[in-house]
């Protein structure tokens, strides 16, 4: 009873914070629900990531090994999960509202009969759960009957978990899976690559919005501010499909949602979904040259100016105070 | 090629959201209720399948209360050739609603379910998955580009660090992303035609399924909302504050 089976999120031998996120998480749910939080790392090969999990906290590590595991594919992986549920007796499956996460979960809920919540951003003591509905605008507080039950957290509203003393204990188990049973196939990922910090993990973000016109002007405007300040970059929705840049760099409701100690949004109107994704954020700035534009609502800081000009002006005033 | 696209009512995205002082819901007068926009883009999905593969029906399904045909009719109006009510005036959790939109599949005998990722009220983003797996069948969530060859599918998704791409047979569950298509509007002759296309209306507790929620919301609060700061008048002032003031730099 109480017991939490975390998914531990792997890719090319690392991890991301959001696993860090989910393992705190699921140790926080564990205790407040009297059992124990047991990582579950997934693979082909599980034992070189499940040792290093292993140094965070859980009660104790899962290496489930399995061929059809190599590449994340939702059929695979809950019936992988659901079979552990079953040996372990597990009653809560735990993990960060990621892609994986979210393509997971459900499936793997409906597999097991079992409520699920989604992005939740609280755990109460009294089993109930709370969770963000219309874009952040409401949240509702959630009750999840069941024998087994599926969580996702959102990754922003959970610290990451910490080194622990001594490492866990890491089980190596092969995973029960009916391979001629699985209809997916893993093509390819196509990852976008960079050099800057990840948007859900930096200290700072700078967003681009439809304000930039292009995405030429992202990267000869925008790209200097970003590395000037060691800063992840983002995007508004209408930058990506205008085809400025890439699909994974959208803030908002349906992209990522990141909270950040600063969150400078250039160009960004700020509409209901764009500020789902950034209201969290510590300090908020915003540069538009329309005073009306509804992001001056949220921010802490705002300059009103044109954009061709603030922004290399920035980058200058920071050389500025970094010579300092 | 017989596929079957769940859609959802939900207020207009533009809506000012207003949670009830006893919390038992948002407050409705002034909302405007529009097919969630991930939904459109799954009709939209549909009727071009439906333009390459001749022979093929595009079925529309809702789950919720009479005065949804509102937005059957407009997806009617788009091009969808009919459409299901049913009607239901409870509160159904994911689970229950995955379990009725799975009977109807196997009713239709649908190849293809396409449906929006998430709607944008609850946000939950579980519905598709759940069908997926009820049924037995592929899924591809977050889809950006779909592509057909025979019986094949291959599916670009949008996933946290780019661009996946996953393949299966048909048939299978593919959830909808922004950016894979822009919905059309419905067309003066697409309304005329869509008043006279069946819509057919069934009780939810006469499929005979499991319907008690297991998910149960309790009540809803507003968030804190996050005061407005200040203007400033330059960049220099403007780093400044953030260097002595905010010191996030």
């Amino acid at each position: 009873m109480g017991d939490v089976l975390i998914f531990a999120e792997h890719l090319g031998g690392h991890f991301p914070k959001t696993t860090l996120t989910a393992i705190h998480a699921g140790i926080d749910l564990a205790q407040k629900r009297g059992g124990k939080a047991i990582a579950v790392v997934a693979g082909d090969a599980p034992e070189a990531v499940a040792a290093e999990i292993a140094k965070y906290g859980a009660s104790k590590v899962i290496a489930l090994a399995h061929p059809a595991l190599k590449n994340y594919l939702a059929d695979a992986h809950a019936a992988a999960l659901t079979a552990l549920v079953k040996t372990t007796g597990a009653e809560f499956v735990l993990t960060t509202a990621t892609a994986i996460g979210k393509d997971l979960a459900p499936r793997l809920a409906a597999r097991m009969n079992a409520p699920m919540a989604s992005e939740i951003t609280a755990i109460n003591d009294d089993g109930t759960y709370v969770r963000p509905m219309y874009a952040g605008n409401a949240m509702a507080t959630i009750e999840l009957d069941g024998p087994v039950k599926v969580i996702t957290v959102r990754g922003t509203a959970f610290d990451a978990a910490k080194p622990a003393a001594a490492a866990s204990p890491v089980e190596k188990l092969d995973a029960e899976i009916d391979a001629a049973a699985l209809k997916q196939e893993f093509v390819s990922f196509n990852q976008t690559k960079s050099d800057r910090p990840q948007l859900t993990e930096a200290r700072i973000v700078v967003s681009g919005g439809r304000g930039l016109k292009s995405g030429e002007n992202f990267k000869i405007v925008l790209e200097p501010l970003v590395d000037e300040m060691g800063a992840a970059m983002g995007a508004s929705r209408a930058a990506v499909d205008a085809g400025f840049v890439p699909n994974d760099l959208q803030v908002g409701q349906t992209g990522k949602v990141v909270a950040p100690e600063l969150y400078v949004a250039v160009g960004i109107s700020g509409a209901i979904q764009h500020l789902a994704g950034m209201k969290d954020s510590k300090i908020i700035v915003a540069i538009n040259k329309d005073e009306e534009a509804p992001i001056f609502s949220v921010a802490d800081y705002g300059l009103v100016a044109d954009l061709f000009k603030a922004v290399p002006e920035m980058v200058e005033e920071l050389k500025k105070v970094k010579a300092h | 090629m017989k596929i079957l696209v769940p859609i959802k009512r939900v207020p207009d995205p533009a809506t000012t959201i207003r949670v009830l002082p006893d919390g038992s819901g948002i407050a409705t007068d002034n909302v405007k209720w529009v097919i969630n926009p991930f939904d459109e883009i799954a009709i939209e999905e549909a009727l071009r399948i439906k333009e390459k593969q001749a022979g093929s029906e595009v079925v529309l399904v809702t789950i919720g209360q009479s005065t949804w045909q509102e937005q059957l009719r407009t997806g009617l109006a788009m091009g969808a050739d009919r459409a299901i009510l049913v009607k239901s005036d409870g509160y159904l959790d994911p689970l229950a609603l995955s379990r009725i939109l799975a009977k109807i599949a196997g009713d239709e005998k649908a190849d293809l379910i396409l449906l929006g990722k998430q709607a944008i009220d609850d946000d939950s983003n579980q519905v598709g998955q759940m069908l997926a797996e009820m049924l037995g069948w592929p899924q591809a969530t977050f889809a950006s580009k779909v592509e057909f060859a025979d019986q094949k599918v291959t599916v670009i998704r949008e996933v946290d660090g780019g661009l996946e791409t996953i393949a299966f047979n048909l048939p299978a569950v593919i959830t909808t992303d922004l950016r894979l298509n822009e919905p059309r509007y419905a067309s003066l002759p697409g309304i005329m035609k869509a008043r006279k296309k069946e819509l057919k209306e069934i009780a939810a507790e006469s499929l005979g399924l499991e319907l008690a929620p297991k998910l149960k919301i309790k009540s809803l609060t507003a968030p804190p909302k996050r005061q407005a700061g200040k203007k400033v008048g330059s960049v220099a002032e403007l780093v400044g504050v953030l260097h002595t003031e905010a010191k996030v730099i």
